[in-house]
């Protein structure tokens, strides 16, 4: 179960010992987390913005920097989703120049796990897997078990008994087995890495980690490109296991390497974003700490709900480095969050958008992002799958229903406009 | 009655490939003071050059991580199953 490869490998964060490319993903040796590593060097004037700007408008355009086995073909389309200009809410929470990549429409299953999962299956398939499995909170559930069916490949997925139904549902329907655990994604964790201990199994978060995690770079070499190959002075990601924000990093190091984008003056901050009744990683880095103590988590974003997250340490150490900060906000706050992406831009993003978005605009209330900055806030999830949280927000269920002629619009339409002004005049 | 301590396979080639022993240790202390000496290579592993347990393993207590537990100083109950794992695995 094992493939060779010349551009890239398996090597341990810590110790630094090279494992070729395997299904693996601690070093037994210090069991620290194994990293794909690329030849750099090798990947000068074979990965150029010119090669990119040929390829196809997918993560696929950037497959020379992927961790996928020679002779892969690429079949969904998967990625190169919008930067859009926010112009509206950048207005409302005082930014001139603040962006929204917008993962909440990525392909094929409306979340960026689509793009992690496309590489890892690319590899299961490659190590000879027929099951793949997961651990999830519901975004990537949906993605292997969407994936996997195209691909023909078994999927058994394993899910914290309280997911939303939405995300329940967008699993079940491509016909994957779901497997239901009365715990917290914690222990639903733990129980996936004893499974893949066991099963001959792909599990895309556990055994094949290491190339799953690395399709988060697509988003990094997106917005880099889609700014016009510039890196933006600041970026904002929400943070559950602490992958994303560290692999947007890492694409940007290989732009800069490879001479697709200059070195900034000064280096790009990252700015972390978290629930405050799940916040290991951000409680560390306000502490200046890349000391993660497990949480129990408690928030209504339960994408982002992993009290112990494996990539803790790492995220808030770069977050320091950076010169960025971390943020959590308030269930009440993320729903704000999500009504306001929605009112403004017309975004209808998950729970985990709407912490990022208020997050966003708390470090711009507080200083910690000027207005002029270019600042990119990462969307990873779409809010069809989240709508549970709103659903009573809105009076649509108890409005009266009015007869089909105009003179019943025209007496209701003035009957609730009344009441709105006199609401607002505070009568 | 003793605990059982329950190992991933990750761990289980300094034990002649043993995933569970019983261990009559009282706390997480005790149980890594008994693995120095019934299994050297495997507290090599487990452990870092200043002796204290990797960052990247994870103690389980039957469901529960030792650290809301109270960490060191939980006094393990008669049955107890504890578990070291590696904490590899996770989200976004």
């Amino acid at each position: 179960m094992e493939y060779s490869c010349s551009q890239y490998e398996l090597v341990c964060s810590e110790c630094g010992k090279r494992y070729g490319n395997q299904p693996l993903s601690a070093c037994p040796d210090c069991i620290a987390p194994l990293e794909v590593v690329f030849d750099l060097a090798g990947a000068k004037g074979a990965f150029t913005r010119e090669t990119v700007e040929r390829g196809p408008a997918s993560i696929w355009r950037y497959a020379r920097m992927l961790p996928v086995p020679e002779g892969f073909q690429p079949d969904l389309p998967v990625g190169f989703t919008p930067l859009v200009r926010a112009g509206k809410f950048g207005s409302h929470i005082g930014a001139d120049s603040l962006y929204i990549k917008n993962d909440a429409v990525c392909f094929p299953t409306l979340s960026f796990k689509d793009r992690v999962v496309s590489v890892a299956l690319a590899n299961a398939q490659k190590f000879g897997f027929d099951t793949v499995g997961c651990s999830s909170t519901g975004n990537l559930a949906n993605s292997v078990a969407a994936q996997a069916a195209r691909l023909g490949l078994k999927a058994c997925i394993l899910i914290p008994a309280d997911l939303e139904p939405a995300k329940v549902l967008n699993t079940l329907v491509y016909g994957a087995q779901l497997i239901r655990i009365d715990g917290n994604y914690d222990h639903v964790n733990r129980l996936s890495t004893l499974i893949a201990d066991e099963y001959r199994w792909g599990f895309v978060n556990v055994n094949l980690r290491p190339y799953y995690a690395e399709g988060s770079k697509t988003v990094g070499y997106e917005i880099a490109e889609q700014l016009g190959w510039r890196l933006p002075d600041n970026v904002v990601v929400p943070m559950a296991g602490g992958s994303l924000i560290r692999k947007i990093r890492k694409a940007f190091e290989e732009l800069i390497f490879l001479g697709l984008v200059n070195r900034p003056e000064r280096p790009v901050r990252f700015f972390g974003a978290q629930a405050t009744g799940c916040s290991p990683i951000t409680t560390a880095v306000k502490q200046g700490s890349d000391d993660i103590i497990p949480q129990k988590p408690a928030t209504i974003a339960r994408s982002l709900a992993i009290g112990n997250p494996a990539d803790g340490g790492a995220a808030a150490k770069m977050i320091l480095e950076s010169g960025g900060c971390a943020e959590d906000v308030s269930d009440v706050e993320i729903v704000s969050g999500m009504q306001e992406l929605a009112e403004k831009e017309g975004i209808f993003a998950e729970t985990a958008g709407g912490v990022t978005a208020a997050v966003t605009s708390r470090l711009y209330a507080e200083g910690h992002i000027r207005r002029s900055e270019t600042t990119v806030v990462c969307i990873t999830g779409n809010g069809l799958k989240t709508t549970d949280v709103l659903a009573n927000r809105y009076e649509h269920r108890t409005s009266p229903a009015i007869r089909p002629r105009l003179s019943d619009f025209d007496a209701y339409f003035r009957s609730i406009h009344s009441v709105s002004e006199l609401v607002a005049a505070g009568e | 009655m003793p605990i059982k301590v329950v190992l991933p396979t990750a761990f289980t080639r300094h034990t002649d490939g043993r995933k569970q022993f019983d261990s009559n240790a009282e706390n997480l202390p005790g149980l890594l003071a008994e693995i120095d000496s019934s299994f050297p290579a495997l507290s090599t592993q487990i452990k870092d050059e200043n002796g204290k347990l990797r960052k990247f393993i994870n103690i389980y207590i039957n469901d529960e991580d030792l650290r809301f537990l109270g960490g060191d100083s939980y006094p393990f109950q008669d049955g107890d199953e504890v578990m070291l794992i590696p904490s590899i695995a996770g989200g976004c």
